[in-house]
């Protein structure tokens, strides 16, 4: 076995790549991953504005993002680094009935799945927001269990345990073609050499599409872009996650919390999307988004805005994610199409993606990969997208 | 508590009306002048703690003075503001910023409106030397234009020099003073009816969609230029060392702010970090404002800036210590005092050599950059752009001016007026502005002691001639006529002293021996009033070097007013009456180093981004690891998060990068991205600013 020899190679070291190579590597195996870009997480990983949520519809998700929370959770005790964890829980408020009455029927379904989700009054949710607008508000689902992390940190956590544990990081390094053999993949060439391994895994966010093309697939991956901005730090003043699920002219809906450093972190879907990899930003984005959460929180309106940013929402036409091993090419594994939830759903992700690759797969993994398979009819729908 | 203020000044205007108010610091009731800033009347009242950072609870202050940063910030009436760009109010509550600030619990709902879009021809950006002597031109040719700055009064930093300009004065009116410039500009282009004119108002971004987001005073706008001229300036460097974080550690910029536009007397006792002309004029404004200066430190065999400067400041008694470096800031919450050391000729320091100084101000002169985010982002969103002075390239601010006019006189062009192209004098000018100064020759006088005519102290070549062309009998010649060059006296002085008067280097004397041969009078230009000469003052001369050549008494001073100069006569022997340059007015008591230096903890080199409190060895520590891009850098430390957006720490990081051997190439820059300063979430919903 020669130097250039690994059992898995991961394609892309980002917010799915880089804890997949922790858990393989936790695992025994021998883990290269390779990045076009200079450093872990320098695509879409740092853009993510470090919400991590359970609350998800579907069973997989859900199941996922859970296995996330304990692992974020719990990293700064295991392993004496912090990364900006904090509980802060998620909030869906309603100003209408009909938003009221669908976010009500969902805290039950998602109860009955077992999560700790309730609908609270609105005085009660005064108390976590303190100053929200209250005329009309309905009420909202708080899941405290929710929470969230910071993405710069927890990538910079991951990338040296990863490294500690023998997983190598190729930078700077562009993968060009796969050299296959009876439908399977023995090498990979990139525009500096060319590696042998046993698996590989697409893991690499916009360029799904682009790398699974390279051995004959048609992974439906098509990036969107999103805006997000953070202000100053102030001493904290609310708890959780707040989602307006509404639409509005030129937005769909919006969300934003205050992060373990004190800033408000923010961020606005686009409606209709703008569709492609554009990260400059443009003079709507601030607008748009600041009237409406001026609207719904007042007091946002003394903070100083700090930075603004544009990411992709590497987006699959239902928005759940693709993943697992191809029928066409067995030991091609995908792990693409994250629509935005990448960060949340890493580490979790990162060892079903473990338990693919050792062929450990239970069950229940099969109950949770059912929606993210590669061959499904990409027509459903999630709620809590 | 002395009222720190400067009462009189041998060049400002003191103002008419003194109108003060109180307000209230930490409980306790102060004065302020009305309208001031608050970080102004913190600093007049002595205070120079605002608060304390929420990282590691040190002291934090006054930095930029100039709305860049957050250094500064403090709670008024409840709010989180910077202090600097905030007017102190009748009675307004002032509280110091004690780690993170509460936000306040306002339900009331903000009064949003749709943001106004306005189409431009030409966007100027900055009021300053450059950007006003580009209006002119366009001013005179019906150009369309909207010129943008975000102080109140135009000028830019022409507003805060009080010294008299290099330069010709044909091209750029050398010999009057920069504030007094600045004026004039100002005026003129305020005559332009096509130049409109947006003060106190920042440029935030130029957006990829080709619009540019501005906030202007409390609102925010979006303009659509069809072309950008980056007039903005420049930032000023900052250096790594042992307690850069304290209190009263700041810029020349921040200092003339203070003493120059604000007349408030920050410091008793300043050292000066940096030789180039930016740290020795600002030596000699904290002179003219009758601070004492301790000292100032290069670490270059001999300053950057202009002979004629450094001359200046060591004549009048400030040492300077030549191949030294600041070796730490002492102190616990704001600065006691500087230690520096010798360093050799690779600048590697000397152990043994430190030096310490008590000291109350540390001014940081080590440089400027180009502020070039603008025209970066302009090429980005594919909006024509082009720069002029210092955002184009760092020069004083003559080559600014004329620069300035080059380049508006292209955008004329460009925007289709009927204009001739750019004369290639002009540009044989701009070059010969931006000179840096050349060869130290040796005096040119002649032998004769009868009559009376000058002595030109000045040595070296820089691009100046206001004495050839103020001289009457044309007696004073530069070869070639040109402006480059160091000037002699060829014949037929009348001795009317125009020459002393107006040189901005005070570097001509004039000596008479028409009374008495034996005892000539040597006529001296002086500005610096705060320390006061009279008529029969016995003061120690000295040549060129500061060396004394004995005690003489002052015959007469006579005030110029117009040239806010005053001519010293003083009665000398003749032998030393060519060489007499000027006399000492700062004792050497004020300079003397501590009997016993302070060494600092060497293992700490200070911090790389003040603003998230990221120490440099911190940083090395990742770079050894081979972790060059800086983007992972600031993911891992923070390093460039803060408020103002890696202005200062993205120059610290990229030299310890080349410290640690990291070739440049390899270096993977820091992601700029909106906003340029940051600013309320209310404005950008069509409400204004909240107080």
């Amino acid at each position: 076995m020669n130097n250039n020899t690994y059992d898995v190679i991961i394609i892309g070291a980002g917010s799915i790549g880089v804890p997949t190579a922790v858990s393989l590597s936790e695992k025994g195996k021998r883990v290269l991953v390779l990045d076009e870009l200079s450093g872990p997480g320098q695509s879409n990983n740092k853009k993510a504005i470090g919400g991590v949520r359970a609350t998800h519809s579907d069973y997989g998700k859900l199941s996922v993002c859970k296995r996330s929370i304990e692992i974020f959770s719990t990293w700064k005790e295991e392993h004496n680094y912090d990364i900006g964890w904090r509980s802060n829980g998620y909030s869906y408020p309603a100003w209408n009935d009909k938003d009221s009455e669908t976010l009500q029927a969902m805290v039950r379904s998602l109860q009955s799945m077992g999560l700790n989700i309730m609908w609270i009054t609105p005085d009660e949710y005064n108390k976590l927001v303190p100053g929200i607008k209250m005329e009309g508000l309905r009420g909202s689902t708080f899941s405290p269990e929710d929470g969230s992390c910071s993405p710069l940190l927890a990538m910079s956590a991951f990338h040296k345990r990863a490294s500690e544990l023998g997983a190598k990081f190729h930078f700077n390094e562009e993968v060009k073609e796969f050299e296959l053999e009876n439908n399977k993949v023995v090498a990979l060439v990139t525009d500096k050499t060319k590696y042998y391994c046993s698996e590989v895994i697409n893991a690499s966010g916009n360029n799904a599409r682009a790398i699974g093309k390279k051995v004959g697939l048609n992974l439906p991956v098509f990036p969107d872009n999103h805006e997000a901005g953070i202000t100053e730090p102030v001493k904290r003043f609310f708890e959780p996650m707040v989602i307006d699920m509404r639409k509005a002219p030129g937005s769909a809906n919006y969300y934003f919390y205050q992060n373990h450093e004190g800033q408000v972190v923010f961020c606005i879907t686009p409606d209709p999307p703008i569709v492609g990899v554009d990260n400059l930003s443009t003079s709507e984005f601030l607008p748009l988004v600041t009237k409406r959460m001026l609207d719904i929180y007042p007091r946002l309106k003394y903070l100083k805005l700090r930075r603004t940013w544009r990411g992709q929402y590497p987006m699959t036409p239902d928005g759940f994610p693709i993943v697992g091993r191809t029928k066409e090419i067995p030991n091609f594994i995908n792990a693409v199409g994250m629509c935005g939830q990448g960060f949340m759903l890493g580490p979790g992700l990162g060892e079903l993606l473990t338990k693919i690759v050792m062929n450990e797969v239970t069950a229940d993994d099969e109950k949770q990969l059912k929606s993210f398979d590669l061959y499904r009819e990409f027509s459903g729908m999630e709620a809590f997208k | 508590m002395v009222e720190q203020r400067i009462r009189n000044h041998p060049v400002l205007d003191m103002p008419e009306i003194n109108d003060f108010v109180t307000f209230y610091w930490n409980k306790q009731p102060l004065s302020a002048r009305r309208g001031e800033m608050i970080a102004s009347a913190l600093m007049a009242n002595g205070i120079r703690v605002f608060g304390h950072h929420h990282a590691d609870n040190t002291a934090q202050g006054i930095f930029c003075a100039n709305g860049q940063c957050a250094k500064c910030t403090v709670i008024a009436n409840g709010i989180p503001v910077k202090s600097c760009m905030t007017p102190v109010k009748e009675n307004m509550i002032v509280e110091s910023a004690e780690g993170l600030p509460d936000l306040p619990n306002d339900p009331n709902p903000v009064e949003m409106s749709d943001i106004e879009e306005l189409p431009a021809d030409v966007l100027i950006i900055g009021g300053g030397p450059a950007g006003l002597s580009a209006a002119i031109e366009m001013g005179k040719r019906n150009i369309k234009a909207l010129l943008i700055d975000d102080k109140e009064v135009l000028g830019g930093k022409l507003v805060l020099q009080t010294h008299k300009f290099f330069g010709s004065q044909a091209d750029s009116r050398a010999g009057t003073r920069g504030n007094d410039i600045g004026k004039i500009l100002a005026e003129e282009v305020s005559q332009y009816e096509s130049i409109e004119i947006w003060t106190e108002s920042t440029v935030l971004f130029v957006f990829s969609d080709k619009k540019v987001g501005i906030l202007k005073q409390d609102e925010y706008k979006i303009v659509t230029p069809k072309l950008i001229l980056n007039a903005a300036g420049a930032r000023e460097k900052f250096l790594r060392f042992n307690g850069n974080t304290l209190a009263g550690i700041y810029g020349a910029g921040a200092f003339q702010t203070l003493v120059n536009r604000d007349l408030v007397k920050p410091t008793e006792r300043l050292f000066i970090v940096g030789g180039g002309n930016v740290g020795l004029i600002a030596g000699y404004h904290a002179l003219q404002a009758g601070i004492n200066v301790v000292g100032l430190v290069e670490a270059a065999p001999s300053c950057g800036g202009y002979k004629v400067h450094a001359d200046k400041l060591v004549r009048l008694g400030v040492p300077i210590y030549t191949s030294h470096s600041i070796l730490s800031a002492n102190g616990t919450e704001t600065v006691e005092g500087i230690t520096i050391v010798q360093v050799d000729d690779k600048f590697q320091q000397i152990p043994g050599t430190e030096k310490s100084f008590s000291c109350d101000t540390i001014l940081m002169a080590v440089g400027l950059d180009s502020l070039d985010e603008f025209t970066q982002e302009a090429v980005q969103a594919r909006l024509p752009v082009m720069a002029a002075g210092d955002a184009f390239e760092i020069a004083e601010a003559s080559s600014a001016m004329f620069n300035g006019k080059i380049v508006g006189l292209k955008i004329c062009k460009e925007m289709g007026a009927d204009v001739e192209d750019v004369p290639q004098e002009w540009y044989d000018k701009a070059n010969l502005l931006k000179s840096h100064p050349g060869q130290i020759k040796a005096y040119n006088y002649s032998d004769s002691e009868e009559g009376v005519m000058p002595i030109i102290h000045c040595l070296q070549e820089i691009p100046c001639n206001p004495c050839t062309t103020v001289c009457p009998v044309n007696a004073i010649k530069i070869d070639d006529g040109g402006l480059m060059g160091t000037p002699y006296y060829t014949e037929k002085c009348i001795g009317c002293g125009k020459c002393v008067v107006i040189c901005p280097g005070l570097a001509i004397t004039l000596v008479d021996y028409r009374k008495d041969q034996e005892h000539p009078l040597v006529t001296l230009p002086y500005e610096v009033g705060n320390f006061m000469i009279k008529e029969g003052d016995i003061v120690e001369v000295n040549n060129i070097d500061g060396v004394s050549l004995g005690h003489y008494p002052v015959i007469s001073v006579q005030m110029f007013p117009k040239q806010k100069t005053q001519t010293i006569k003083i009665e000398v022997d003749r032998e030393i009456a060519k060489q007499v340059a000027s006399f000492r007015i700062q004792d050497d008591t004020i300079s003397a180093p501590l009997d016993q230096a302070i060494i600092p903890n060497m293992e700490d080199d200070g911090m790389v981004c003040l603003c998230e409190r990221v120490r440099v060895k911190d940083v090395r520590a990742l770079i050894k690891q081979g972790i060059y891009d800086m983007n992972q850098i600031k993911a891992i430390t923070r390093a460039g998060m803060g408020p103002c957006g890696a202005k200062t720490c993205d120059v610290l990081l990229k030299q310890v990068m080349r410290q640690e051997g990291v070739p440049a190439d390899h270096v993977v820059p820091n992601t700029k991205r909106p906003v340029f300063i940051e600013a309320q979430l209310s404005v950008f919903a069509g409400g204004k600013r909240e107080e």
